[in-house]
């Protein structure tokens, strides 16, 4: 029995089923978006597709976000999961330029999971809440059978006002502007991807997973004109990119040998195969700014730790819009397309 | 990153297009065999670099791209079945077979897995005595050792439940398959280093020879390629065709002897079809008498059946550089990474999922 009907004019995604990759923050969870979920419940906060939505209650702008946690495993070097549950949603509602406020947090444990486990991930939440500045004031509870969920997931909302007066978004974004990344790149995906594998490398590389309010709140404070942020989740930098050039219909043009990534992230990357632009991060944004404010924009970044990385990575031109370029380490060009499906290791 | 910096420097690599800007004088087509080097060509926008007298074509060494549609839908067909463990390198899983991929056979249950070494697989098929575990042997002469000691170790452990399924290719055969075609059009080649690492470069000198085309053994890495580049186009302009080595920090002559022997001892040559292309004499390994035990196709009588590719899909062309990825008309419309019609547009060494991922504002600015 059919509750709504869905009227989309494009047809349904290739196959008749969920495969990983509807999940991996690319083009089939996109598509997912735009033929299920977007037709289903269409409204002006949900269509400006930003990382929260920004709604006004009783007179307050608002910012409002949820999330889920499947990570595996549940603990990985620099972090676990109930860190990301609450980083996850900090950073979703910091990124609409909201001070993030208040949590609520879903548990949905597994038959035979160890005490021991719950007690860790709930003192890392505890403890990243306090280090946001925020309170976790509502949860719930559900315990699976055995087989029906991977030992634990997480699912988190947050709320939080909005302290920027302009829009910030995709909308807001200008040709010119310069694009900051807040840090080196794809340090979380290699540190779970590391502890799955079994793979070991010399120097531990560990999750970046941080709290990004502060860094947003001091740009606001130096009076940064922020067009619009992000943070650099599944499908890392490049899709985030892509999905701002292509909400705002303008180029990207970055380069290689600007983008931060440590040296031990890159090494990994290239044994396993895997381009750091895509790769996964938990305390990394990317910030919109007039190509005036750069500069200020990267030194009050670069003065507080958790964006000690910052650096000017490209821009945004009015030249190929929609499309992501990058200027090679050798001076020659490429698009920088949206992730496709999961990324694979290669063969040889 | 040491030893790769040096290979990706910018000064190293302007000064090596600068001398192949002095040396060339007239057009010349290149084919690079690897797939892994046609990606590093988009990846790094190495062509923006060439003299417009240089065309590089791109070969068939994509093993994802090459293995027949019918051995993709047995690898299917034994994920499908219950109880069966079906190990693979993760390139394979997006491949379409005739109705449906590994990806679709795991979402709809079949215990499909990433290795990143068939001794994993191995592993895997001793962790689980009670099931047949399959891996798919698939590649070039590089994977071929790797695949060989793990079948050698299962015959040594008496692993009973282990098996690999083969769609192994070799590339001498098949640049002769390219340069025996009517329309042939490439003067040269940019020999794949990663092969020649383990099989050396001897059998490369007698195709040089007989059909008078420099064959330069290259690496993958931006410098190397220009490098490549470099060496075939001084060949052409002086009416030479020899086999050289650029990729000498990998690549000897005589090539890994041990990984040679391991490969022998466990397979043997046999005609192959190529995935595109037809039939190859020659072309391809099978699991020699003394080790056709492990063979999956003999152990689960999978039968071949008649499969028809798309029509509208031109990979055969692509993969023997006879069109760009881009002359295709199906090509960024009917043909996605996420919809393809054919493999190379969805394995992370196929020709047309280069041209899709890195290289669309190339051709569309034309």
């Amino acid at each position: 029995m059919n509750e709504f009907s869905l009227t989309c004019p494009v047809p349904l995604p290739a196959g008749d089923r969920i495969q990983l990759a509807h999940g991996g923050g690319g083009k089939l969870t996109n598509q997912l978006i735009d033929r299920v979920f977007l037709p289903a419940f269409s409204n002006p906060a949900l269509e400006a597709r930003h990382d929260g939505a920004v709604v006004t209650v009783g007179g307050a702008r608002l910012a409002f976000t949820t999330d889920g946690y499947v990570v595996r495993p549940l603990i990985f070097p620099g972090g676990n999961i109930g860190d990301l549950a609450v980083n996850g949603t900090v950073n979703d509602l910091a990124m609409c330029g909201a001070r993030p406020q208040y949590l609520s947090a879903a548990f949905i444990l597994e038959e035979g999971l160890e005490m021991e486990t719950l007690r860790t991930v709930v003192a890392s939440m505890r403890k990243a809440a306090e280090a946001a500045g925020v309170e976790l004031v509502t949860g719930d509870t559900k315990v699976v059978d055995r087989g029906s969920a991977d030992r634990m997931f997480i699912v988190t909302a947050g709320v939080g006002a909005i302290e920027c007066g302009r829009a910030i978004g995709p909308q807001a974004v200008e040709p010119g502007d310069a694009v900051i990344v807040s840090g080196d790149l794809g340090a979380h995906g290699i540190a779970v991807l590391s502890v799955r594998e079994g793979l070991e490398f010399e120097a531990e590389i560990e999750s970046d997973t941080a709290p990004l309010w502060a860094p947003v709140e001091a740009l606001f404070a130096a009076d940064v004109e922020v067009h619009c942020l992000r943070d650099l989740t599944r499908g890392g930098l490049a899709s985030a990119l892509n999905e701002i050039a292509s909400a705002r219909g303008v180029g990207i043009a970055i380069e290689e040998l600007a983008i931060p990534v440590r040296p031990a992230v890159r090494a990994a990357c290239e044994l396993l195969g895997l381009d750091p632009l895509y790769v996964a991060n938990e305390g990394r944004f990317v910030a919109f700014v007039p190509a005036r404010d750069a500069g200020r924009a990267v030194d009050v970044l670069r003065a507080m730790l958790v964006t000690s990385g910052a650096a000017v990575a490209g821009r945004v031109t009015e030249a190929e819009p929609g499309t992501v370029v990058l200027e090679s380490r050798i001076g020659g060009r490429r698009v920088v397309d949206m992730l496709s499906g999961e990324q694979l290791p290669r063969i040889c | 990153m040491k030893f790769l910096d040096e290979y990706r420097d910018r000064k190293a690599v302007d000064r090596v297009a600068g001398e192949i800007r002095k040396t060339v004088t007239r057009s010349w087509t290149i084919m690079e065999v690897c797939g892994g080097q046609t990606h590093t060509i988009l990846k790094s926008g190495l062509e923006d670099l060439l003299p417009p007298q240089v065309t590089l074509v791109h070969g068939p060494g994509c093993p994802v791209c090459v293995t027949p549609l019918e051995l993709i839908d047995k690898a299917v067909a034994i994920a499908s079945r219950p109880g069966a463990i079906l190990c693979s390198f993760g390139d394979m899983l997006r491949v379409p077979g005739s109705a449906r991929s590994l990806f679709d056979a795991k979402a709809e249950g079949g215990d499909v897995r990433v290795v990143y070494s068939p001794l994993d697989a191995v592993k895997v098929a001793r962790q689980n005595p009670a099931r047949e575990v399959v891996f798919f042997a698939v590649g070039f002469e590089t994977t071929a050792p790797g695949n060989a000691m793990a079948v050698w170790q299962a015959a040594r452990e008496g692993l009973e439940n282990f098996s690999i399924l083969v769609a192994h290719v070799l590339v001498p055969p098949a640049i002769e398959a390219i340069l025996s075609a009517p329309a042939c059009r490439v003067q040269g080649f940019l020999a794949p280093g990663h092969v020649c690492a383990v099989v050396g470069f001897e059998q490369y000198e007698p195709i040089a020879r007989r059909y008078h085309v420099p064959i330069v053994v290259t690496g993958f890495e931006p410098l190397d390629l220009l490098e490549g580049v470099r060496m075939t186009v001084a060949q052409l302009e002086s009416g030479r065709a020899e086999v050289e080595n650029q990729y000498s920090r990998a690549v000897t002559r005589e090539g890994n002897r041990a990984a040679q022997k391991v490969v022998a001892e466990v397979f043997e040559v046999a005609d192959r079809r190529w995935r595109g292309i037809g039939e190859i004499p020659g072309s391809g390994l099978r699991l020699r008498e003394a080790y056709r035990r492990f063979d999956a196709e003999e152990r689960f009588a999978l039968a071949a059946r008649g499969v028809v590719e798309s029509p509208e899909c031109i990979s055969g062309l692509v993969l023997q550089g006879l069109k760009k990825p881009y002359e295709c008309p199906a090509f960024g419309s009917k043909c996605t990474p996420e919809r393809p019609l054919g493999a190379p547009m969805v394995s992370s060494e196929g020709a047309c999922a280069a041209y899709y991922l890195y290289g669309r504002h190339r051709h569309e600015r034309v």
